[in-house]
């Protein structure tokens, strides 16, 4: 029992970054923008908060700075898709090429710097008690956070008006401008919160998840969870737990090491990819359901005076 | 006008390069000679920036192609490197019973690896609708794992301290220096030809005229019947096919071998060489030296000026971005003045999509 409770606590510390990053681009998505720069932000969000926590011990700091930095990077790609109207796949591109390219240079010097790490939490008592205090009060404190930004997130979009505003902006840019909305503003802050959440989710890898910093470290996690959100059908919740699957595939991975499996280490890392293809495949193989539940103006641009 | 913003953008990223020289306390000027100048002095710099900008015509001109017709390649790194690992396995797996004819098989087995890579993409598209720029992408990480397995294992020279490296190519498997006292081969050839059968393709065969309706306009190429999964089979193999060519030219020319990785990120790179080429085979080809340069400075900038080589990449992303930039002053008339004209803005809008 008590090995179950760590394999789950496990498969939630390897979801978490999945879960920020793609539910940030959700909110991004359901605006009506796709942003391909999630790698790149995470990357940038991962490189700043590792540096501010290692110069200043405030690791925290560091998450804040980090949060800041995606956004910083996604007001870029807004700059460029929104206000000049540039082409929304090959800026997200750029963002991502530009990310990985940035953060490498800036981290240079901290690859092999070690941190104090955002720990666990451990309540005197709670965590202690018998598989009940593993399953639940034992966490990095970036779980119960990212499991508060998803209820955020589910209560903002389906249940408040200026939820409803943004499904709009996505759905019919024009017939929000028509009743007075500015879709600019509006998509604007989408891609800035997309931003921060793909830092929070780059910050929780550098300063707790691991907690260092090489080149690189994302891994693909940025791509993977563009991915989720198709998968997830831009449903908050099913977001959640694709993160949690691919988690779950991680660990799967290590734990498949650890158990002397004869297959080679590289194979196994494989697999969070390939698993990445076959869910995108099955999901996307019903086209009419992704057109029902896509954002209909997903992509197009829009420009105010019609 | 189209090509005004690659040269904007080329400015614009040297004013950047400028500060960042200054900043980092560096003078500017020096730091410009080193970066630029001084890799290109010698005729041996001169071989190197050809023998780098090979790979990245290469993959650029593919991909090129694919973006025209809105097929959104970005997985060309699996591709090289699928390439490379089914052109070395030819000439690890033939190495004694070698003759001319090795150098051709390889480059056609690297092409067809790569065209096998990216079908991948292309048949998951066309038959379940799946997003080709995520499974491309994710095919990246699968084939550099594939490479690293081989040479760790399977592959690994035997007399090889254990490096994770496969045997040395034969001489017969390598390809022939072009120009002497350089490492300049004739990769840079078959490169070239390339980028002459793209352009002629694109221009004057019925396929590519087809792919390019069918990137411009969708709605007019599915009226023509011009068919939407052909046009994306079509721009995936294509652009699997260069990719492939350029591992097998990394695997036979400068490497010699098959290594962990087979390519400082010349998939990639060509991303940004085919947009700022503005996916015409020309401006492809003067691309892909700007960017070899930009390789080139990031190396002479590590031992000259002690900066990170990274400063390559964060070169080539601020260059997309200005191309990026620019291309709306390009594209759009700037109007201080707001006047109602709702059809002009419904045109841009539309004309908005398809700048890229």
């Amino acid at each position: 029992m008590e090995h179950l409770a760590a394999l789950v606590a496990l498969t939630l510390a390897a979801g978490t970054p999945l879960v920020f990053a793609a539910l940030g681009e959700l909110v991004t998505e359901k605006s009506g923008v796709l942003n391909l720069g999630v790698e790149g932000m995470m990357l940038v969000g991962a490189v700043v908060s590792f540096i501010v926590a290692a110069t200043t011990n405030a690791p925290w700091l560091g998450v804040l700075a980090g949060m800041l930095a995606g956004a910083a990077l996604s007001l870029v790609f807004a700059l460029l898709t929104l206000t000049l109207m540039a082409n929304q796949v090959a800026t997200g591109l750029a963002l991502s090429l530009f990310g990985v390219g940035l953060s490498a240079f800036v981290g240079l010097d901290y690859v092999s710097v070690v941190i104090d790490g955002i720990k666990p939490l451990a309540i005197a008592g709670w965590s202690d008690l018998p598989f009940f205090g593993k399953l639940l009060f034992a966490h990095s404190p970036f779980v119960y956070l990212s499991l508060g930004l998803f209820a955020l997130i589910e209560w903002f979009l389906f249940h408040t008006r200026a939820g409803l505003v943004v499904r709009a902006v996505g759905e019919s840019p024009e017939s929000a401008h028509a009743i007075g909305y500015s879709v600019i503003a509006i998509r604007y802050l989408a891609v800035l919160f997309g931003g921060a959440c793909a830092g929070l989710g780059g910050a929780y890898l550098a300063v707790a998840y691991t907690p260092l910093w090489t080149e690189g470290m994302t891994a693909g996690r940025g791509w993977i969870a563009l991915a989720l959100v198709v998968f997830a059908t831009w449903k908050p919740r099913r977001v959640l737990a694709g993160a949690y699957l691919f988690g779950a595939v991680t660990l799967a991975q290590f734990q498949a090491q650890a158990l002397g499996v004869a297959v080679p280490s590289q194979l196994l890392s494989m697999l969070p990819y390939l698993a990445t293809i076959v869910v995108l495949t099955i999901i996307s193989r019903d086209a009419a359901m992704i057109r029902l539940n896509a954002p209909a103006s997903l992509g197009r641009p829009y420009h105010p005076e019609t | 006008m189209g090509w005004a913003s690659p040269l904007l953008a080329a400015g614009a990223t040297l004013l950047v390069g400028f500060v960042l020289f200054s900043l980092l306390g560096k003078s500017p000027l020096q730091a410009f000679y080193v970066f630029f100048v001084k890799p290109v002095e010698n005729l041996y710099g001169v071989g190197e920036l050809l023998l780098k900008a090979s790979p990245l015509m290469l993959c650029a001109t593919g991909l090129a192609a694919g973006y025209r017709a809105n097929v959104w390649n970005i997985g060309a790194e699996g591709q090289l490197t699928f390439g490379a690992i089914c052109g070395g396995g030819i000439a690890l797996a033939l190495q004694d019973s070698a003759g001319p004819w090795l150098l051709p098989l390889m480059v056609v087995a690297g092409a067809l690896g790569g065209m096998a890579w990216a079908a991948i993409p292309a048949w998951l598209r066309t038959r379940f609708n799946a997003s080709e720029i995520l499974v491309s992408l994710m095919l990246v990480y699968v084939a550099s794992l594939t490479l690293s397995y081989l040479v760790h294992g399977p592959w690994r020279d035997p007399e090889g301290f254990n490096f994770p490296q496969s045997k040395m190519f034969s001489d017969v498997a390598l390809l022939p220096n072009l120009l002497p006292e350089t490492r300049l081969n004739v990769g840079l050839l078959l490169a070239l030809a390339v980028v002459g059968i793209g352009w002629l393709f694109m221009r004057r065969s019925l396929a590519g005229f087809q792919m390019r309706v069918a990137g411009l306009a969708p709605a007019a190429a599915n009226y023509a019947g011009i068919s939407a999964e052909r046009t994306v089979w079509l721009g995936m193999l294509i652009g699997g096919a260069t990719a492939g060519i350029a591992g097998v030219n990394e695997a036979a020319g400068p490497i010699g071998q098959l290594l962990p990785s087979m390519s400082p990120g010349y998939g990639f790179a060509a991303i940004i060489v085919a947009f700022v080429g503005r996916l015409h085979p020309l401006g492809v080809l003067l691309a892909s030296l700007l960017m070899s340069l930009l390789y080139l400075g990031g190396e002479s900038a590590q031992i000259g000026l002690s900066l990170p080589s990274a400063v390559t990449g964060l070169f080539q992303g601020t260059l997309l971005f200005f191309l990026l930039a620019t291309d709306v002053f390009i594209n759009f008339r700037l109007r201080l003045h707001r006047r109602t004209a709702p059809h002009a803005a419904t045109a841009r809008a539309l004309t908005a999509g398809e700048g890229a």
